[in-house]
């Protein structure tokens, strides 16, 4: 083997990796359909596509997660087979995956080194695997504490941990689904930087990512699966980003967004003086005090952990408030249970749609009247009324166009954008008096983020107040009437939608205040 | 009436003495819900167990192929639990108390067709450990007991090294926090419970021989009356780490050990409230101690790959 074959990290390099003739076929789905795809040392190819195309499926094939149904992968030319993830780990395949594959409750190193042989047989040879996890973070610029634990980790840290995982294992070849879904911009920025670094060193790396802006920036060669089949492949050099949107929805997509002039109502929630704690019982939010008024969607900027969680959840009825007032017009509704907040309603779209927002192994009919489950119509003198349930959900999944093969299906298995769409359906289809919609669009392709706009800006004209939180700029700016920017729990100002510039919300978020 | 000192002595004695089948049974569940099992068919384990190892002790004379015995049966007991629960994926709770009834039922019917009374063997005498033995007080209480209950105290800081030192215990760790983080990585998640429950079958049904041929050294229907359930209220009460069950299991028994004895000298406590006790403290017990700590995240999920 030649000096030339070797990565930085001393395992070879891939030249080339394949995929020919893919097909993976789930319960009632075609999640993979006949698809071609490369990736060559030294690029990154971005793998694009609405929410359920597919690539998700593809990259677990790759990385012996799922069996597929019919095709081949080829490495530098020759025929592989991959069964396991063990296997694709051998072959020098690596993947970051869109859910992070950490174990919280143990040490980097001890996640780094889990499933690997040891130097010392059956004896964990940790203090080793700490010593070439500092060789590899000096080599790719990763900064980490391998005897941190993943619990005491922000997001950023943990996806470095996640790379480093990899490029222990020798990945030539990196596979990351929606690494930067998760990410602040800055985190972003020093993401780039790492992947630049990897490729210039000979790593060929498989890039998924919702952001345009961000393919545009960072890759070499797009392709574009929709409904699990392969649209095409392009260099990025020979398109625009407009172009890609258009090509990838299949339609023509509107990015920029004019707000209509409403007369805005009267006050419906009013916080005043609002203080909460988070989970470790330190203050998170300080003293807040926001009127949200009717027929305005009041954004929430700020990077995300500064407290915006906890003042959702401290509204809605989730977290105990330890000082101050929440009136939703005019009914104290301050520590009220949330069925009591339901009940005023008001709609609560949460960030962790996973965790909060529905139950996995309930059915997305179920999962549409969880919250008036037990009302009419879906309910009278304590029976579930099904055929109503199954009606008015078949409705959602029409009118949300919720990619799913029935509404019988476990809300679990949906696309990361699909489950949105149905936690967005519940909430939205009961014309609430008041919407908390917290990262509405974070995980979501171009044409489902346009479509939650659009439904947003139609609960607006309904006269909805509206409290959106957002760590997109972009989105903010462009669906806000006002804009409110917290830091470390506190509200640094508020802004009028013209008198806002990403320079200024910048400084806010960091901290300087809004005079 | 016997010395002050006379009696604390035995008192702690018997305590480290009854501690055995405690330890035995909870260190093997501890394996079993570190790797995201929960295994409520303890007891039904340790019963068979105790009777394995009784009748084979009984009718060779050997109480060493009787602890043999009691390993074989645990063993397939955990086997036909690991298959219940990593194949068919049913729900732990419920498959346990179904082994639980199991062992109970084939226990006593064995009980019936092969021995009919209650006999009594010979069980493992003590051994007095050189020098140690002959230090006053401390050599009563901790080194003059059989070898059953050095292998139950030697089994704590052996299942301590296991889970903290090797990589066998870092997959047992994380295979119960997030098996799918694990099966990424190319560790076999059903493997890796296929081990620690056929473990935990395996001590579940030592803790039963230890009851019948070391400590009581007779087998009688139902005779752990309960005990593999406390083993199983242990783990949680030692927060799932070798030395809290250690500790728990040394409460319980020296409770156990005081109710004895206030029997043995005539102290006017009802018989019934005082082998209530150990129950009542398990509540009391559990109450106070499980909300301050988090379980294994995976314990009771059954792992699927979603392929
Ligand atoms: N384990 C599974 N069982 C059944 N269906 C599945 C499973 N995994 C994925 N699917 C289905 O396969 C399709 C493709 O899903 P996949 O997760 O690959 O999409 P994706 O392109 O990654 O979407 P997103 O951008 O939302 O992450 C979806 O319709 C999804 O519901
Ligand atoms: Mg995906």
């Amino acid at each position: 083997m030649t000096e030339e074959n070797k990565l930085p990290s001393g395992h070879t390099r891939i030249d080339s990796l394949e995929m020919r003739g893919i097909t993976k076929r789930f319960p009632g789905v075609l999640a993979s359909d006949n698809v071609n795809f490369d990736v060559k040392s030294g690029e990154v190819h971005a793998l694009l596509g609405e929410n359920g195309a597919g690539k998700s499926t593809l990259m677990k094939i790759l990385y012996g997660m799922y069996e597929p149904s019919e095709g081949e992968i080829f490495l530098n030319g020759k025929k592989i087979t991959i069964d396991t993830p063990t296997d694709a780990i051998n072959h020098g395949i690596g993947m970051i995956h869109q859910h992070f594959m950490l174990v919280e409750t143990l040490t980097v190193a001890e996640n780094v080194a889990l499933g690997l042989p040891s130097s010392r047989g059956f004896l964990t040879d940790l203090d080793k695997v700490s010593a070439r996890i500092l060789e590899l973070a000096d080599i790719y610029g990763l900064e980490i504490d391998p005897e941190a634990y993943i619990w005491q980790l922000s997001v950023g840290q943990q996806q470095r941990v996640e790379i480093i995982k990899a490029l222990y294992r020798g990945a030539a070849l990196l596979i990351l689904d929606e690494p930067t879904a998760v990410l602040t911009p800055q985190e972003v920025d020093e993401f780039f930087v790492i992947m630049r670094q990897m490729v210039a060193d000979g790593h060929g790396l498989i890039f998924i990512s919702h952001k345009l802006h961000e393919i545009m920036n960072i890759c070499d060669r797009v392709t574009i699966l929709r409904d699990g089949a392969k649209v095409g492949t392009r260099n990025i050099a020979d398109i625009t980003k407009s172009e890609l949107a258009n090509w990838m929805v299949g339609r023509e997509v509107s990015m920029t967004r004019e707000l209509e002039e409403i007369e805005r109502g009267p006050s419906r929630l009013s916080i005043e003086n609002l203080s909460c704690d988070n989970e470790r019982e330190l203050p998170a939010v300080k003293n807040v005090s926001l009127n949200i008024y009717s027929g305005e969607i009041l954004g929430l900027a700020g990077i995300s952990g500064n407290g915006q969680r906890e003042l959702a959840e401290s509204i809605t009825g989730l977290r105990e408030i330890t000082g101050g007032k929440v009136l939703l017009e005019d009914e104290d509704i301050t520590n009220a249970r949330p069925g009591e907040v339901t009940k005023r309603m008001l709609s609560y779209i949460p960030e962790e749609r996973m965790r909060d927002g529905m139950i996995k192994d309930f059915s997305i009919a179920e999962n549409m009247v969880l919250r008036e489950h037990h009302i009419p119509p879906f309910a009278e003198k304590g029976f579930l009324k099904l055929k109503k349930i199954a009606s008015h959900s078949d409705e959602l999944i029409k009118k949300f166009r919720v990619k799913t093969p029935s509404r019988e299906t476990k809300a679990g298995t949906l696309s990361g954008g699909n489950i949105q769409k149905v936690v967005l359906a519940r909430e939205i289809s009961r014309n609430p008096r008041v919407l908390i919609a917290a990262q509405p669009t974070r995980g979501l392709d171009v044409g489902a983020t346009e479509y939650v706009h659009e439904q947003l800006l139609e609960q607006r004209r309904d006269g909805t107040a509206i409290m959106m939180i957002s760590e997109d700029l972009d989105e903010v700016m462009a669906l806000s009437d006002r804009i409110a920017v917290i830091c470390e729990g506190e509200i640094m100002g508020i802004v009028e939608r013209a008198d806002a510039t990403p320079q200024k919300l910048g400084l806010m978020m960091a901290g300087e205040s809004g005079e | 009436m016997m010395s002050p000192e006379l009696i604390i002595v035995g008192v702690l004695s018997s305590t480290i003495r009854l501690a055995t089948p405690y330890l035995y049974a909870a260190i093997g569940e501890t394996f079993g819900q570190r790797s995201g099992v929960l295994n409520l068919g303890v007891d039904g384990q340790m019963l068979i167990g105790a009777f394995a190892a009784f009748y084979i002790a009984f009718t060779t004379g050997n109480l060493w192929l009787g602890v043999l015995a009691a390993v074989i049966v645990g063993a397939l007991m955990g086997l036909a639990m690991a298959f219940v629960s990593v194949n068919l994926q049913a729900e732990q709770g419920i498959s346990g108390i179904g082994f639980y009834l199991f062992g109970l039922g084939m226990s006593e019917l064995l009980f019936k067709m092969l021995l009919g009374t209650v006999e009594t063997v010979k069980g493992f005498p003590d051994l007095e450990i050189p020098f140690l033995s002959d230090i006053p007080y401390i050599g009563e209480i901790f080194f003059q007991h059989n070898i059953m209950v050095y292998g139950a105290f030697l089994l704590v800081p052996i299942a301590w090294f296991i889970f903290n030192k090797t990589t066998l215990g870092l997959k047992i760790r994380s295979v119960g926090e997030n098996p799918e983080a694990a099966d990424s990585l190319g560790v076999s998640v059903a493997r890796v419970r296929y081990f620690t429950i056929i473990l935990a079958g395996i001590l579940s049904g030592v803790a039963g021989a230890s009851m019948s041929i070391a400590l009581l050294n007779v087998f009688q229907q139902n005779m752990t009356s309960g005990l593999g359930f406390i083993a199983v209220a242990l783990v949680y009460f030692g927060a799932w780490r070798a030395f809290g069950v250690l500790a728990g299991a040394l409460l319980f028994s020296f409770v156990n050990s005081l109710q004895l004895w206030m029997q043995v000298l005539n102290i006017p406590i009802s018989t019934e409230l005082a082998i209530m006790l150990p129950y009542i403290l398990t509540i009391v017990v559990l109450v106070l101690t499980v909300s301050k700590v988090r379980p294994p995240s995976a314990l009771t999920k059954p792992f699927d790959r979603g392929d």
